[in-house]
């Protein structure tokens, strides 16, 4: 048996807090790296393999993007389509009282208020990298527990094969809603193997405070080997189904936003690449890893899945 | 009105105002890398690119403005003015374009051709650019003679299509949200509708005149008879 290390992010690859703090000074740094680097390239480019530069790559260090960064810039439509409008525009949100209801093929459909849905499961903290479907990527520290503890305390039937996951829908505080920029209220889905897979979770916090708004408080999902899209935040609704749910990424643009959503630096977007990313912070862009770094973990999940056809 | 001229002061003072936009964008770019600041927010790159594409649109917008503000107000001479803001819009464009070749595929020329080959929103940025180069580089005094008017004046009514691919440029562009592409489109077809109107507007007016001038005859005029309209001065 072949036992292959996972391309994690290691405990040791993490800033220290002391460092992560002096981000101003890092940023320097690497910065004139770049500058420095880019001013090499440009005349040397012609003679890098692209093989070596991107195994070269590989080996760059994940730091934990900044919390102004990840409470910032965010993508979160309810809250209005530009970056910084869901920090402005979700200040006063109301996540208490929060109801969370679960129902479809499951033996014990309830409604949860979100602290009883929470209180079974210990939180612990997954350091994961972010990759949106437009070409960036964060790395964040979720606090939060893997959804497959949920799933085995609802008991889905057998005849269950998906999970959906439904978005709040109250155009009153979500002003984004206001307008049919997508198919309100957002929906997402999961093969009910994806969501038992144990990297995938509900996070409830981050960098080891509850989640704000703009991240999707109260109760959010996080699949680290997916595009940022195929998370759901602030959940009321966790449906499981035996047909593919919709999703409103697909219902809006079917030929760019697959269900699967695996991040996959060789299935390009139809308007853009998706080879490489901007790490938030970084002035030079990075290889874009297999399923986000996570192929060890999950690439099992889609033996004989034609990936370039599944998007 | 009409005879207004303005004050020498106004032409530095406009250069210099439409140079702040690109002034802003380089120095913001520094600062929020080398010195940690975050003037364009978390990913600086990103938004260069956007901020500097809305301008190129915003120079278009001020270049094709000047003939309908100068007709319908009176105010001739903003015509001296158009140069300098196509200049701008070609300025901003070539911006634009450096922005995203230098600091976005980071002189990748792979990329940048399977992005021009592969994706048609950068097909259309991309042709838009091409055809604002000879315009540019026809700008001059010394080239509008040396083409003689007519055809300086054809060459440069490419202007209304690279209008037009910028607007499904950025339209095309954005993921969801069309509330601002809308808003240029709906002022260039004001801009572009004007100038059809006047046009629609010249030929029924020579037309009526061509009519005026037939000489009363039994015989009916010939299909192909005209008075040749360069005989009549423009409206």
């Amino acid at each position: 048996m072949l036992i292959k290390k996972p391309d994690d992010i290691k405990p040791s690859e993490i800033t220290p807090e002391r460092l992560y703090y002096d981000r101003r000074e890092f940023l320097r740094t690497a910065g004139l790296l770049g500058l420095a680097s880019a001013a090499v390239s440009a005349g040397a480019i012609a003679c890098v393999e692209p093989g070596n530069a991107a195994t070269q790559e590989q080996q760059l260090k994940d730091e934990l993007t900044p919390f102004e960064d990840v409470t910032t810039y965010n993508n979160f439509y309810e809250f209005g389509t530009d970056k910084s409008d869901p920090a402005e525009n979700a200040k006063g949100f109301k996540t208490k009282p929060w109801t969370v209801r679960v129902e479809g093929l499951v033996s014990k459909p309830a409604s949860y208020g979100v602290e009883d849905f929470i209180k079974p499961s210990r939180l612990e903290e997954r350091i994961y990298r972010h990759r949106c479907v437009e070409g960036w990527s964060m790395v964040i520290p979720w606090l939060g527990f893997p959804m497959a503890d949920l799933i085995n305390r609802v008991q889905p039937l057998a005849s269950a094969r998906y999970v959906e996951f439904q978005t709040l829908n109250d155009p009153k505080q979500m002003p984004g809603q206001r307008a049919p920029v997508l198919n309100w209220p957002y929906t997402e889905g999961l093969r009910l193997d994806e969501a038992m897979h144990p990297l995938a979770i509900f996070a409830v916090g981050l960098y080891g405070k509850t989640l704000l708004p703009q991240n999707g408080a109260p109760l959010r999902t996080v699949i680290p080997w997916k595009y940022g899209f195929k998370a759901t935040k602030s959940i009321v609704r966790i449906r499981f189904t035996d047909k593919q749910p919709r999703t409103a990424w697909n219902d809006a643009a079917p030929n760019e936003y697959g269900f699967l959503a695996n991040v996959n630096p060789e299935v390009d977007h139809p308007r853009w690449s998706q080879a490489r990313e901007r790490r938030i912070g970084e002035f030079r862009k990075r290889p874009t890893l297999m399923f986000n770094g996570y192929a060890d973990q999950v690439s099992r999940l889609y033996t004989g899945v034609d990936l370039r056809k599944n998007y | 009105m009409a005879s207004w001229t303005p004050p020498r002061w106004l032409r530095p003072v406009v250069f210099a105002v439409s140079l702040l936009p690109a002034l802003w964008v380089i120095g913001a770019i520094a600062s929020d890398f080398f010195n940690g600041t975050r003037l364009l927010g978390s990913n600086p790159i990103k938004e260069a690119e956007h901020f500097t594409g809305r301008w190129v649109l915003r120079f278009l917008m001020f270049t094709l403005g000047v003939t309908p503000i100068r007709q319908t107000l009176g105010w001739n001479w903003l015509q001296k003015y158009r140069r300098m803001l196509g200049l701008f819009a070609f300025s901003y464009a070539a911006l634009h374009l450096s922005i995203y070749f230098f600091l976005d595929l980071e002189l990748v020329w792979g990329d940048l051709w399977a992005d021009i080959v592969k994706r048609p929103y950068i097909t259309i940025g991309m042709a838009a650019f091409v055809l604002l180069v000879p315009l540019a580089v026809t700008s001059t005094a010394k080239m509008v003679k040396r083409l003689g008017g007519k055809r300086w004046a054809a060459l440069h009514r490419t202007i209304y299509v690279i209008v037009v691919l910028g607007t499904i440029h950025f339209w095309m562009a954005v993921k969801r949200d069309i509330t601002l592409p809308l808003v240029f489109a709906a002022i260039f077809a004001v801009l572009l509708g004007y100038r059809i109107v006047v046009w629609r507007r010249k030929r029924q007016l020579a037309a009526m005149r061509t009519k005026n001038r037939e000489p009363v005859m039994d015989t009916p005029v010939s299909p192909g008879f005209s008075v040749p309209s360069s005989q009549f001065p423009a409206p």
